[in-house]
């Protein structure tokens, strides 16, 4: 195939500066945003990896694949790789970097070298963890829980827990950029209620970012340190209390899962009018219930301890305020829908990816109030139920929102348009393969197979459901390696993309494509509500599909 | 504003690219610091939170141990640090002023007053040590130097076990056992604050060879408040400490 005649180049960031140099010392937010698009990318693909060889052992009962205690490597590792090295800056340090500066009219971010800094410490973090594997590994499951992580497990607990403490810091560092920038660099004009609903729902996932992460970083330094100097504040031979470990971890790691679906909300609350060509429905409601999630999220983190042996009066609350946080995201989930009513749709890539999230999120949301009622807790608790549903949160809502945001800003990133046809072709098996996958672990779960099990052997009546989904899984890292091949082929091959190919709202598409390396020539003014699609002419392709 | 980057920032070297004005940059930096510290609050929280939990759990050791503490070393060592942060302040001012003289000379103060808060903590940990007081590192509160448990019989109630070998042995095992845990967030908490204070005087003698080079005028003095603010968070987490670690209930035990 024959490259495309391209017009003579224009300077963008891209080309600005050439060589290894001009990125590793780079301060420009959408530099720094490929950075780690690259690393986490890398990450995605060890975690990967894990996920498996983890269906693969299950798919007989027997456990005649990896030994027990690989096992358990496995699943902690690709839980731990998963969730803090891949979901946690995901969406947030790659199209929230690159976006958010150009989304609210400025520059760059507030502390641009603050920036790079925290891809450095993301990056020690990586190769600390990437080490603990090496040497290793560590099979404590992704959650750290005492006295097994501080006093028994033989394995690198350690290094994982400070690969993990010091990747903390960098979202820390993102998350100060991020309220920083929505706060002070704002252009003349672009007042709060006229941000994109993208920067709301990241400026709300800052701010867990900037309370929630401290506080498991001086857990996971309490367990090195349990662990180095025989410290006994989790140890209860010692007097000290493991459930005080348990009521840490999860006042970081609950919210951290709004850190993984909000940024995922604030992608789909951008493709959805666009692809609808309508005003979002409730903007304001939108917005405030990204804040509101951030807020009520703080507040529910026992209701994975219902078990753990707290008292019934806390766990009662606790249930009541788990009850509460679905409130707001039901909110958004109907805003989206009544957004599309009466809307010209047209089924672009971006947009199979949002409706897919809605739907499967509503699903991963349903089942996490099911699981916040007492009674059915205990009966599903470290059930597979427990792992559908946050599987249908985690990847059927927050990396199906990062591949649909990946697709919607590549042509903005790269300048060049991804074939569409693979991407709709890409986006339905990444659907199909996922449903197949977690689905029958609902099923299985409710059926009592708890999670964490390498051999089922007792219950051979369980592999008809394993083997959909290992199957499933499989589907899955095709649709997954799909988007990998053509993104990198459109990179040289893809259509030259014009500077909003969709015909979308907000100021990142009024820049060039690819942006120049300050985003704007002039700083713009903003007079204008976010997503006024009535205003906006027609994408060409969709005028061509009538 | 519609004049192109390079016009704009023209003669104004401390303005970095990005920024509007000035008053952009300064706001900006000054609210990140703010967040930062709100940061800090939830480290530290952690810890706090455990500290209240145990206390409320092992209140007779928890107050044992803590009488342990100097009172006389922790009063004169809260006594430097809020020293410390006032002379942070008067050199803000001085800076403000454009005396750079009393700038540096209030500076040089400070890294003097940190690096003495940091010495008198490390004799009061050497104590410590020869205290046998030191989670794991040949730990004992019952008899010897550092002896907790027959100096206070009477107030962790060993006296009514008197006529019960076993139930006393017992319980002398759970105090031994308790008062640990007091000390393991002890060194936790006041390491965790001393660490925080010498990142600070390190900051701190960046900013005063900065200020020695006049790199602060009236206008543009933001590194020195930024770095101020969180030497003063530093300061405050101590005034939370000291009451907690070594204050509360404190009364004289009969």
């Amino acid at each position: 195939m024959a490259t495309q005649e391209i017009p003579p180049e224009r300077k963008n960031y891209l080309n600005a500066e050439y060589g290894i140099r001009s990125w590793l010392f780079t301060t420009d937010h959408k530099r720094i945003a490929m950075l780690y698009l690259v690393s986490i990318t890398a990450m995605f693909f060890v975690g990967g990896f894990f996920a498996l060889l983890i269906r693969l052992e299950l798919l007989t009962p027997a456990g005649d694949l990896l030994l027990a205690d690989t096992y358990n490597k496995m699943f902690s590792m690709h839980g731990q790789v998963m969730v803090f090295f891949f979901l946690i800056p995901s969406i947030p340090a790659v199209l929230g970097n690159f976006l958010i500066p150009m989304m609210v009219g400025a520059k760059d971010l507030a502390f641009p070298r603050i920036n790079l800094l925290s891809w450095y410490i993301y990056i020690v973090g990586a190769g600390l963890y990437l080490w603990c594997i090496a040497t290793g590994g560590v099979d404590t499951g992704w959650t750290f829980y005492t006295p097994y992580s501080s006093l028994f497990s033989n394995s690198h607990v350690i290094e994982a827990g400070l690969a993990i403490f010091i990747a903390g810091f960098s979202s820390i560092l993102t998350g100060l950029n991020f309220v920083v920038t929505v706060h002070r660099m704002r252009a003349p004009g672009m007042t709060w209620s006229r941000l994109p609903l993208f920067v709301w729902s990241h400026y709300a996932t800052s701010i867990i970012m900037l309370l929630g992460t401290p506080v498991i970083a001086i857990t996971l330094v309490l367990v090195v340190l349990e662990r180095t100097l025989n410290l006994g504040i989790f140890d209860p031979t010692r007097g000290g209390d493991p459930v005080l470990f348990q009521h840490l971890f999860w006042f970081y790691s609950h919210p951290a899962v709004y850190i993984m679906i909000l940024p995922s909300m604030a992608v789909v609350s951008e493709i959805i009018p666009c692809f609808s060509r309508k005003r979002v429905f409730g903007y304001n409601f939108v917005a405030m219930s990204s804040i509101a999630i951030a807020v009520i999220g703080f507040l529910v983190w026992a209701h994975h301890m219902f078990v753990a042996g707290i008292s019934l009066y806390s766990a009662l609350v606790f249930s009541f305020l788990t009850f509460l946080v679905a409130v707001p995201s039901a909110i958004k989930v109907f805003n989206w829908t009544a957004t599309m009513y009466k809307g010209s749709i047209s089924f672009s890539t971006p947009m199979l990816y949002a409706l897919g999230f809605i739907g499967l999120f509503t699903i991963g949301g349903l089942t996490g109030v099911f699981l916040a009622t007492l009674g059915l807790d205990v009966h599903v608790h470290d059930t597979y139920f427990v792992i559908a549903h946050f599987h249908y949160v985690m990847v059927g809502g927050a990396v199906l929102g990062f591949l649909g945001g990946m697709h919607f800003w590549w042509p903005k990133i790269t300048g060049r348009m991804y074939p569409e046809a693979w991407g709709r072709v890409a986006a339905i098996i990444v659907f199909i393969g996922f449903n197949l996958t977690f689905f029958p672990q609902f099923v299985l779960g409710y059926l009592g197979m708890p999670r964490r099990y390498w051999d089922y052997s007792h219950m051979p009546e369980w592999q008809g459901l394993n083997v959909l989904s290992t199957a499933g899984a499989t589907i899955l890292a095709v649709g997954y390696l799909l988007p990998m091949v053509y993104m990198l082929w459109s990179l040289r091959y893809g259509k030259v993309a014009d500077d909003n190919p969709w015909q979308a709202t907000g100021l990142e598409w009024t820049t060039q494509s690819p942006p120049t390396t300050f985003n704007f020539d002039e700083t713009p003014i903003v007079t204008w509500e976010a997503y006024e699609y009535e205003k906006m002419p027609l994408p060409q392709e969709v005028t061509l599909e009538r | 504003m519609e004049t192109p980057l390079a016009v704009e920032h023209e003669g104004r070297p401390e303005l970095r690219h990005h920024f509007a004005d000035e008053q952009q940059q300064r706001n900006a930096a000054s609210l990140g610091m703010w967040w930062f510290l709100g940061t800090e609050i939830m480290f530290f929280g952690g810890m706090f939170c455990a500290y209240l939990v145990y206390r409320h759990w092992y209140f007779p050791e928890f107050a044992v141990a803590s009488r342990s503490l100097s009172l006389p070393i922790g009063t004169f060592n809260t006594t430097v640090l809020i020293c410390s942060s006032l002379t942070v302040a008067m050199s803000v001012r001085a800076a403000q002023l454009g005396n750079r003289k009393l700038q540096v000379r209030m500076l040089l103060l400070t890294l003097v007053f940190g690096l003495a808060f940091i010495g008198i903590k490390g004799i009061e940990w050497r104590e410590k040590y020869e205290e046998h007081h030191i989670p794991t590192f040949h730990y004992n509160v019952v008899g010897g130097k550092g002896d907790l448990v027959e100096k206070n019989a009477k107030f962790l109630g060993l006296e009514k076990l008197k006529n019960d070998p076993a139930k006393l042995e017992q319980r002398k095992a759970e105090i031994q056992r308790n008062t640990q845990i007091f000390y393991s967030l002890y060194f936790a908490l006041t390491g965790m604050h001393a660490i925080h204070m010498i990142i600070g005087v390190g900051i701190f003698i960046v900013i005063t060879w900065m200020a020695h080079k006049g790199r602060f005028t009236p206008e543009y003095h933001t590194p020195l408040e930024i770095a101020g603010l969180y030497w003063h968070f530093v300061d405050i987490v101590w005034i939370y400490l000291f009451p907690l670690l070594y204050l509360i209930d404190r009364k004289p035990i009969s």
